[in-house]
């Protein structure tokens, strides 16, 4: 990667005039890579995030529960996580690629890595948030243990499931746009690629653009998701 | 394994390069942490006091999250090109809202009653505001404050690409100091964000409220 | 499903926590008749709660017994005995996420009954526990505290329990909406007519709520059980004296009402019903500062009269 410096010399092809001066926006370019380039990446982008969402998910939930059975092994998994999270992402993926290469598995388990401390935290908090009386009524009414878990303990936690779910797809929407800096996929492909040609402006804005739209498009899917699934908060 | 072996090779034997970078990586981060802090802290301290804004504290955070660092850095070099500015005002548009989130709710939910209570003795809004809610939320605007210098330290390495200096130029140049260069500088970026992280976490420990004295 | 109103014997139902000094519930001995309500009384942190939590085991006892219908909680499957006995608490503990109506169907679903089935217990309960049965279909932060223990009576009602345990059920409700859900309850017991437990540290709800007193002191020791009136009239040691207070003799006026006692021809005055307590007739006087009160039937005419010196015989 060459860092843009000096005078710019625009060589943008043979494009519109917009595109050979490097304006602003050009829609033209926007219209004529759309197909090539913007579609795919963004096709791409979300499959690198859904994959570790929804790994992530997976793990965390399975983490949740142990932690939340035998309180014990919370607090290790809260600092593993917590210590994950520090990390920053660039580092961590130039960290893992002496053992798992450039690879999307690399890319993953990075993305995969900064969830878990989100989803992990708001599944232990929300589950230990339900009111004790609750608890207490339902094991007086008869529940069996799981009963009282699948019934009552995990229904109740799932706003608080749902909030880290929000915070963890957005968080991983907006750290899978650095995937190019090991392998080129997702939208900060074009990023990275207009950077390198002397900061092509309409590039960079749309990519950019389409990235903050997905993760506002996926938080706002989420919120609804969520309304639906929990009528009794807004009650 | 052996690039491992490698990496720490390289430092032993570039340890000047790494003290350079690492003190860029510092300034930069530094500056823009800095700048945020004096626009981000008042203001969330004071919109938590007069308990308005949650629609401003609460959205900034939700897009907030939203921006990508990538997204941030190539915005700043589009919109002011090469210089001190680009990645500064992009590292400060990312610390701004944890810093303004955390600072607002930390003032906008202490115990109500202790507040009232401040008033009842005759405290000013700004006395109470510094007497006793800042002191009760201090450790969560410190929280807010640690998880924004994590990300100011991460995305300073990103800066690279932009022109900025710091442990990103060699990450991202990987030609010119091979993988061995690259795993090293990520491991000192690494150490930078834990030490920033645990320097604020020891911080909130030391300054919890109980420890507060009487003025 | 079970039905009816069940015995409850505690024999020597002892309960310690290991590294504490002295026991929670300490051989706790008492039998309760079915269909009767007995109150569990005494100071807080006296091991009342303990003792009712020993019976559904939510506590494990550790040593004695505690039977229902003659069959040790022991010897029964924790979660069928849960089941079988209807639970209340102060805080309530509705599920937040679930409607009432499912709320007030959680046993009767635990049993496997049918949808339609549930629907129609709950407006029945509903009714039972009077509220209207349009809230089926709302959640329990829409209703007010008084109302979200309602529903909590018709939950722990709901799977035709022999055996009720409730846990200072009123206790956190405001005083004028507490009277009316004591007199609700009452009514109610007289038409579902099973065995309570009852648990408060309000003398005055336990003598107005119990057949039985159980007066428990500090440590979980029982210091006497007996009718209110016997209780009133003599306390078994100085204990119990102090906890029912000085003004025994008034608390004990409230046990009567007019229509125990023999009336003279009718008279002028003020007026008051045959159901008013010796208590009420007596503050009603003073009031109207009247030495005899007119007394009318449920129509309101008069049928007798009573003076002060009848009263206070």
């Amino acid at each position: 990667m060459t860092v843009a410096s000096g005078p710019v010399i625009p060589n943008f092809g043979s494009g519109s005039s917009c595109e050979v001066n490097n304006g602003w926006f050009c829609t033209d370019w926007v219209r004529q890579h759309w197909a090539d380039t913007l579609q795919p990446a963004l096709f791409q982008h979300i499959e690198l995030a859904a994959i570790a969402i929804g790994i992530g998910f997976a793990i965390a939930f399975l983490l949740a529960l142990v932690g939340f059975r035998f309180r014990l092994v919370d607090p290790p998994i809260g600092i593993i996580s917590d210590f994950l999270y520090t990390i920053p992402s660039l580092a961590l993926f130039q960290i893992l690629v002496p053992f798992t290469g450039i690879t999307l598995l690399t890319v993953e388990i990075a993305l995969v890595s900064y969830t878990l401390l989100i989803l992990y935290r708001n599944m232990i908090e929300g589950l230990h948030a339900v009111p004790v009386e609750v608890v207490d009524a339902a094991r007086g009414s008869g529940f069996t243990r799981i009963q009282t878990f699948t019934r009552v303990e995990l229904p109740l936690a799932l706003p608080a499931i749902l909030t880290g779910l929000r915070v963890a797809t957005v968080s991983t929407i907006s750290i899978a746009t650095i995937a190019p800096f090991v392998i080129a996929k997702g939208l900060g492909q074009p990023i990275y690629a207009a950077l390198s040609e002397d900061v092509f402006k309409t590039e960079i804005f749309v990519a950019g653009g389409m990235v903050i739209a997905l993760a506002l498009v996926a938080d706002g899917l989420i919120v609804l998701l969520q309304r639906g699934l929990t009528p009794w908060v807004r009650a | 394994m052996k690039t491992f072996v490698d990496a720490f090779r390289f430092m032993a034997d570039n340890p000047h390069l790494l003290l350079e970078k690492t003190g860029e990586h510092l300034e930069l981060s530094g500056a823009a942490l800095g700048i945020a802090l004096v626009l981000a802290l008042p203001l969330g301290l004071w919109l938590g006091h007069l308990h308005r804004g949650l629609f401003l504290a609460a959205g900034v955070s939700n897009v907030g999250r939203a921006l990508p660092s990538l997204v941030l850095i190539a915005f700043g070099l589009t919109i002011f090109g090469v210089g001190f500015w680009n990645n500064t005002a992009a590292l400060v548009v990312l610390a701004i809202p944890p810093i303004l989130t955390n600072a607002y709710f930390a003032i906008d939910t202490c115990d109500r009653d202790v507040v009232d209570a401040a008033r009842g003795m005759g405290m000013t809004g700004m006395q109470v505001l510094l007497r006793v809610e800042l002191p009760l939320g201090l450790p969560f605007v410190l929280a807010g404050i640690r998880v924004a210098s994590i990300f100011v330290i991460a995305t300073a390495t990103i800066a690279a690409v932009a022109g900025g200096g710091g442990l990103g130029q060699i990450i991202v140049n990987q030609a010119s100091y091979g993988l061995s260069g690259v795993v090293a500088a990520s491991l000192c970026v690494s150490v930078l964000a834990f030490a920033a992280a645990g320097i604020l976490t020891l911080v909130r420990r030391t300054a919890s409220p109980s420890h507060e004295s009487l003025t | 499903m079970p039905g009816q109103a069940a015995e409850l014997v505690f024999d020597e139902a002892t309960k310690r926590y290991p590294g504490r000094e002295g026991a929670a519930v300490d051989h706790l001995s008492l039998t309760v008749p079915a269909g009767e309500i007995c109150v569990l009384v005494g100071p807080s942190g006296g091991g009342k709660t303990t003792a009712l939590r020993l019976v559904n085991r939510l506590i494990e006892l550790t040593s004695g017994d505690i039977r229902i219908d003659g069959t040790s909680v022991k010897a029964q499957n924790l979660v069928q005995l849960r089941r079988g006995i209807g639970y209340v608490i102060q805080q309530v503990g509705l599920f937040p996420h679930m409607t009432i109506e499912a709320n007030i169907g959680t046993v009767p679903r635990l049993y496997g009954r049918p949808r339609s089935w549930i629907k129609t217990r709950s407006a029945e309960l509903l009714e039972l526990v009077g509220l209207d049965p349009s809230y089926a279909k709302r959640y329990p932060a829409q209703l007010s505290g008084g109302e979200r223990q309602r529903v909590g009576l018709a939950r722990a009602l709901a799977g035709n329990p022999p055996l009720m345990l409730m846990d200072e059920p009123f206790g956190a409700i405001d005083p004028i909406v507490r009277t009316r859900l004591q007199d609700e309850f009452l009514r109610l017991q007289r038409e579902v007519r099973k065995t309570v437990v009852f648990v408060t540290h309000d003398i005055d709800e336990a003598i107005k709520i119990g057949d039985r007193l159980a007066v428990i002191r500090t440590g979980g020791r029982l210091a006497q059980y007996d009718t209110p009136r016997a209780i009133l009239e003599k306390p078994a040691d100085d204990f119990v004296a102090e906890f029912i207070g000085p003004d025994r003799a008034l608390k004990a006026l409230s046990l009567h009402t007019l229509a125990e006692l023999e009336l003279g021809p009718p008279a002028d005055g003020p007026t008051c019903g045959l159901e008013m307590t010796v208590r009420d007739a007596l503050a009603l006087l003073l009031e109207k500062k009247a030495t005899v009160l007119a007394v009318t039937d449920e129509k309101g005419a008069v049928i007798g009269s009573i003076t002060r010196e009848e009263l206070l015989a």
